[in-house]
């Protein structure tokens, strides 16, 4: 259950990952995957297991402990500051509470995806080059949100904010998209929407995702492959229709709830 | 359905009962007490005070304005003292107030700029004035330096504090997107604190154009001055027009903060 698919093929490898926030109480205890180049993964499992921590540290927004994340080759845990930075500008990542900047509007929230690639000085004029403002509202059209697009962020429903939190994801032209619990915080309708959008737009631009979820079915819906997580641990790993009640009830534990 | 009193059970208390509150008010009041009487402060004393002070509100009016272009000048001044020192102590509280702020800094950047801040507020403004009246001389200057002091002292601390409250979920989104210090700030901590800077800076401009009136008083400049020697040679009417001015100088300075608020929040 926990080969390593060791290959060329692979976008992010991710070897022994370990991490303490308190020492001798690991939260990760030794991760090692393997994400192909395209596909949706979603990770599941019980909450305090380590689900967020691990997608955290892939863009280092939680600094392992140990263990290595080859990214296309480059090891993301060994890169100083400036080169995480250009790391970082190829992972675009979505939050559980969506993380707009609130009092800034839709666009400046979209476009603030390049803030990785124009200077300070650009981007508090609002200069950014014609082409990605091209891409803004493309990707504001795909989202659905083209007539808000001079709206503050914090004008919008859930849904809505996360939609831009999507389309500002994937203006940094990502190589990888990261999702922490997308969906935590949206209603059983709107989370499907979403859902739909991030697998979708994947698909299209032919990127591997990375998802983490409560919601198991919507983890068999919409995953190309599914891993559990249980105590720091990946405990299943495998194609979505695999995941049946033994299986979740390892993972999650408890009798009653399924 | 309410069990009836005979069978209910014993609960606990539903409110914890703030005994070490209660007992500070209680030392409280018994210090106020205790300090006032102190003071020497006397029903009898009070009695000729009020009737001093009738004589002297009685002394006050009707106010001279005769001679209204010393008194135009001396307000001017004021003005130009307040704004002086209100702009210049923003533009150099806004990167005091980055540089003090925990989350954003490492320790010894914080902690060293904090102290600088705290010398600021350290002394009242007019106290600041008479040590630059020492160093520079009599005029507008020192009263604009201690001002622009006073306003450091203040607006940084605030605004250190605005910044130390934000939320840091904005700011961790726009570091995912690899983004430079300098952009992480511009988008991740100003839209979140721009407004309560604005507050800020407004209230300063209230307080200096107050404070710019005091200055006077030991030569730095404003209305104090001749406020002071009005005074000081028992020329009440006078006193009483300069009074008045300041009383209208600082509320039209509050119509005019209101206005700016209005405007930009």
């Amino acid at each position: 259950m926990n080969d390593v698919v060791a290959g060329s093929g692979s976008a992010l490898i991710v070897e022994g990952l370990r991490k303490e926030y308190v020492a001798g109480r690991p939260v990760l205890r030794g991760i090692d995957l393997a994400i192909a180049q395209h596909g949706l993964t979603a990770i599941i499992g019980p909450s305090g297991t380590g689900k967020s921590t691990l997608i955290r540290c892939i863009n280092r927004l939680v600094e392992p402990s140990a263990g290595r994340l080859l990214f296309h080759g480059v090891d993301l845990a060994s890169l100083d500051r400036r080169a995480l930075r250009r790391a970082r500008r190829r992972i675009g990542m979505v939050f559980q509470e969506y993380n707009l900047v609130e009092r800034l509007t839709v666009m400046e929230n979209v476009l603030s995806g390049r803030l990785g690639y124009v200077s300070p000085w650009k981007a508090w004029l609002r200069r950014y080059p014609p082409d990605d403002v091209e891409l803004a509202f493309d990707l504001l059209d795909r989202v659905g949100l083209a007539a808000q697009y001079q709206q503050r962020a914090d004008a919008l429903s859930g849904g809505q904010r996360q939609r831009v939190g999507i389309a500002r994801a994937l203006m940094q032209r990502p190589e990888l998209l990261l999702a922490d619990e997308p969906t935590s915080s949206l209603d059983p309708r709107t989370a499907v929407e979403i859902m739909e959008l991030i697998a979708g737009l994947g698909r299209e631009l032919a990127i591997p995702v990375i998802v983490n979820i409560h919601n198991v079915e919507l983890a068999r819906r919409y995953a190309d492959r599914v891993i559990g997580m249980k105590n720091g641990e990946i405990v299943f790993d495998g194609a979505p229709e695999a995941l049946e009640e033994a299986q979740l009830k390892d993972i999650y534990g408890g009798e009653d709830w399924l | 359905m309410r069990t009836p009193p005979a069978t209910r059970p014993v609960r606990p208390p539903a409110f914890a009962a703030n005994h070490a509150g209660r007992a500070l008010g209680i030392v409280v009041l018994a210090y106020v007490v205790y300090a006032a009487s102190q003071l020497g402060f006397t029903w009898k004393r009070f009695a000729i005070g009020l009737g001093e002070g009738a004589h002297l509100l009685a002394n006050l009016f009707p106010p001279d304005f005769h001679r209204w272009q010393l008194l135009l000048q001396g307000v001017a001044e004021s003005v130009q003292i307040a704004i002086i020192a209100t702009v210049f102590g923003i533009i150099l509280a806004l990167p005091l107030g980055f540089l003090a702020a925990r989350n954003l800094m490492p320790t010894w950047v914080s902690a060293t700029t904090r102290l600088f801040i705290a010398l600021c507020r350290s002394f009242h403004p007019v106290i600041v004035a008479i040590l630059f009246v020492k160093a520079i001389g009599f005029g507008a200057a020192p009263g604009i330096l201690a001002l622009i002091v006073a306003s450091i002292g203040f607006v940084s601390k605030l605004f250190a504090e605005a910044i130390e409250e934000i939320s840091l979920k904005q700011v961790e989104a726009v570091r995912a997107t690899g983004s430079g210090f300098l952009n992480m700030v511009l988008y991740g901590v100003l839209p979140q604190v721009n407004a309560r800077f604005i507050g800020f800076s407004l209230y300063q401009l209230d307080s200096n154009v107050r404070n710019s009136t005091m200055v006077g008083i030991v030569g730095a400049g404003g209305i104090g001055g001749t406020l002071f020697t009005a005074f000081q040679r028992f020329d009440y009417e006078f006193v009483c027009a300069l009074l008045l001015s300041i009383i209208a100088l600082v509320m039209l300075a509050e119509l005019f903060s209101q206005t700016l608020r209005r405007a930009f929040l």
